[in-house]
């Protein structure tokens, strides 16, 4: 086949049906054709969601690999000290941080009503667990590390739990630095009603770190010990 | 064809400067523009690793060959496999999904368009910071100080003590780096084609280029994460003196081989399903038929991307796994055989009672075709465990994985090239030049790696920089290196033809094949809008629909 016919698209059509409409010249408007009018409710999930979603996946991976280190090295550590002998239970902590999730889903209800007095406070008051949250890991680190002496280096208990509760933090940070500023937004009348669903989607993120501790804190504070 | 573009004041400025142009290309946020550029950095990787293949083929040539020393030849396998996986293979897939998805879909660009540049970025300068390797660290006294652990890296080789100064952490940092461009790639990708399909394309009436990258995502997103998390623990093992893979701290090696190869594995997966993509869209084509058996290749999609996560500690049976691992990933990647070639079946369905017009694309499909079915076939023999204890680490290997990566992979690559190098320059490329191109590569490609399996088979170790006389591996090392010169020789034919035609070429209007997806219904290239209006189709080849609506497609589905 030459370049030429190639070009004129004439060559490749099934037998007896050579079209005439075929210079390559078909316009884009005719790219619309319905035989029947196409439903008016197509509609796709919010993108925004999906690619939360997505987000949400890859650091479940993530944190997978980090808690199967945990799981494998668990007493596998050649010196002390051992979890059970400086391991205390952060109840107050994870009480806080679980109900961070509560607030927050108060929070965007209000939002998506338009009443932005109590989403203001509503997710002032996630910003303050959050906080608390991070400031008890800060403390518990502080303790273990000038007075019980176990570090990253110690053994490979002070390995995995650093990374571990470290990664975990490390999200929580990124959370609150969030939350922070959708707040400052808020009080600058920025954030409106039609926001609630970028807010939602900021809301799975912070929903998928309070998940994650409860996996954390079931591995490193109940198995691990 | 300037009846398709409308004139939007400002959007066709006539001649710009230099300035403003280089500047317009690097704060893009076009999906095809970002394509583009993901393909010429790719391209520009794939010389740079092309060269460094070469340079190990010039050392093994002859038996004690002293072209390169040991040291060198480290770095050089070491940085030719990272290359060619991260800075070829990855963008470039990434970069013919960017273009091609929203045009395939009948969308105006990604769903994230800002993390989409974002993510090339991050790709582009993880690859400039690996290279920096050779002149920043220890590199600034004269003495190089490239990655030299292997691409897969094994612990212990990676700790401190024996990988001094910061080659490991060039290695380290370049990948983590590129995982995140990777990661946000993928989001965009799997987002963009859950969330912007135009009206009445339905998951059932997607292209299988748009299915199949969107498994290709999901499979990133599962699997470049681990990749990043071992590389977090590596980091910290190196500068904070943490003991992951610190045996004499009770650390574990095997546990990085099982990090490092729950991503490996299904990262062939992620490279070779978007070359499967391309096949699916250019095999019916150029066959004149629809593709055979549609809802089966994505079903078979899917249950490769499952499976896939389920072989990697094949990599391992000489690690000394219990007889129950090792049957248990054995078995699987047998499994994984299963759904593939179904796939294989299915591209000769469509090939079966079609006019097959032999035009370039097609022709590396069909190689493709013939090449990936002897790598799987190699594939199942080294799944055999006692076959892989005899086997493991031998060139034999080498070849497989070569098959697969160059000869499936790489094949449809240029198969895509081909294919839709007229709607990104607007122009065709040369026909005799591409022809010149695949019969040149194919003859390089099977003299170098067909010939590669049997030293493996005869007992050469892979890596080694140097060999014995006398072991009979002499003339297949010879053929082998042979076979490069033909490939570096087509390589070249492939870039000029390109460069060629991108300015001389003839022009190639809206729909030089006369296929049938949204993306040959806009002019080439594309305006930056895409689609002046957002089409609406009705079946899964919406142009065929156009051309003969007195037999439409959705009729039938």
């Amino acid at each position: 086949m030459s370049q030429k016919s190639f070009l004129g698209g004439h060559g490749f059509s099934r037998a007896g049906k050579t079209p005439t409409n075929l210079q390559g010249d078909f316009l884009l408007s005719t790219a619309v054709i319905s035989h029947e009018p196409i439903d008016s409710q197509w509609s796709l999930p919010y993108k925004g969601h999906v690619g939360m979603l997505c987000l949400i996946v890859a650091e479940s991976a993530i944190f997978t690999i980090f808690v199967v280190a945990y799981l494998f090295y668990i007493g596998k550590s050649l010196s002390g000290p051992t979890p059970r002998q400086v391991l205390e239970l952060p109840i107050f902590a994870s009480i806080c941080l679980l109900s961070s999730s509560l607030t927050i889903h108060v929070a965007v209800a209000a939002l998506r009503k338009a009443n932005f007095g109590a989403f203001r406070l509503w997710w002032f008051l996630t910003l303050v667990l959050g906080s608390i949250f991070l400031v008890s890991t800060a403390r518990e680190w502080r303790h273990l590390i000038y007075d019980k002496g176990l570090t990253i280096t110690t053994n490979l208990f002070g390995t995995t739990y650093y990374s571990l509760v470290g990664l975990h933090a490390f999200h929580v940070t990124v959370g609150l630095i969030g939350l922070l500023t959708i707040l400052l937004l808020t009080l600058f009348r920025r954030v409106q009603q039609e926001h609630a669903k970028n807010v939602d989607t900021f809301a799975m993120y912070w929903h998928f770190v309070d998940v994650v501790w409860i996996v954390v804190f079931t591995v490193v504070y109940i198995i691990g010990r | 064809m300037s009846s398709e573009t409308i004139a939007l004041a400002g959007v066709h400025e006539p001649s710009r400067p230099v300035g403003v142009l280089l500047h317009s290309w690097v704060t893009t946020v076009d999906h095809k523009r970002l394509g583009i550029l993901y393909i010429l950095y790719a391209i520009l990787f794939l010389v740079i690793g092309g060269i460094e293949a070469t340079v190990m083929r010039i050392q093994l040539i002859v038996p004690h060959n002293h072209f390169v020393s040991p040291q060198v030849f480290n770095q050089m396998f070491t940085m030719h496999g990272t290359t060619m996986i991260f800075f070829v293979a990855m963008p470039i897939l990434f970069g013919f999904g960017n273009f091609l998805i929203p045009l395939m879909i009948g969308a105006r660009d990604m769903a994230f368009p800002r993390l989409n540049a974002f993510s090339f970025w991050l790709t582009a300068f993880g690859g400039i910071l690996l290279y920096f390797s050779f002149v920043g660290g220890y590199g600034l006294y004269g003495v190089g100080a490239a990655p030299d652990v292997g691409w897969f890296a094994y612990a212990p080789l990676t700790a401190k003590t024996f990988s001094l100064g910061h080659s490991t952490d060039f290695w380290t940092f370049s990948l983590l780096v590129s995982g995140f461009g990777s990661i946000g790639a993928a989001v965009n990708f799997v987002a963009t084609i859950l969330c912007l399909r135009c009206p009445g394309m339905t998951l059932s009436k997607m292209p299988l280029l748009a299915w199949l990258n969107l498994v290709m995502g999901g499979l990133v997103l599962l699997v470049i994460s681990p990749l990043t998390a071992a590389q977090v623990m590596l980091a910290l093992d190196r500068f904070l003196g943490a003991h992951f893979f610190d045996t004499q701290a009770g650390g574990s090696a095997v546990l990085w081989m099982h990090f490092f190869w729950i991503f490996g594995h299904p990262e062939v997966y992620v490279l070779v399903i978007p070359g499967f993509a391309f096949a699916s869209e250019i095999i019916p084509v150029f066959s004149r038929k629809p593709i055979f058996g549609y809802p089966i290749m994505v079903g078979a999609t899917v249950a490769i991307g499952f499976v896939s996560m389920s072989v990697w500690a094949h990599h391992m049976f000489t690690v000394g796994m219990s007889s129950y691992g090792n049957t248990f990933f054995a078995l699987t990647t047998m499994v994984i055989a299963i759904p593939t070639g179904i796939k294989i079946f299915n591209w000769l369905g469509t090939m079966w009672g079609g006019r097959l017009i032999f035009k370039t694309p097609m022709l590396f499909c069909i190689g493709f075709l013939f090449q990936f079915l002897i790598a799987g076939l190699t594939g199942i023999m080294l799944s055999a465990a006692p076959f892989n204890w005899q086997l493991s680490a031998s060139y034999f290997v080498v070849a497989h994985f070569h098959y697969v990566i160059v000869g499936a992979i790489l094949f449809t690559i240029f198969a895509a090239f081909y294919y839709w190098f007229p709607k990104m320059s607007g122009r065709l490329y040369n026909e005799k030049l591409g022809k010149l191109h695949f019969w040149l590569f194919v003859i390089g490609f099977h003299l170098t790696f067909d010939f590669m399996h049997i030293p493996g088979l005869l007992g050469m170790p892979r890596r080694i920089y140097t060999y014995e006389p006398g072991r009979g591996w002499e003339i297949w090392n010879l053929i082998v290196t042979i076979g490069v010169v033909f490939q570096a020789v087509a390589i070249l034919i492939f870039v000029g033809n390109l460069l060629y035609s991108m300015f001389k070429g003839v022009p190639a209007g809206n729909d030089p094949w006369d296929a049938w997806t949204l993306e040959w219904s806009t002019s080439s290239p594309p305006p930056e809008y895409n689609f002046a209006m957002i089409p609406v189709v009705n079946s899964r080849r919406p142009l065929w629909d156009i051309k003969h609506p007195e037999d439409p497609d959705w009729q039938y589905e």
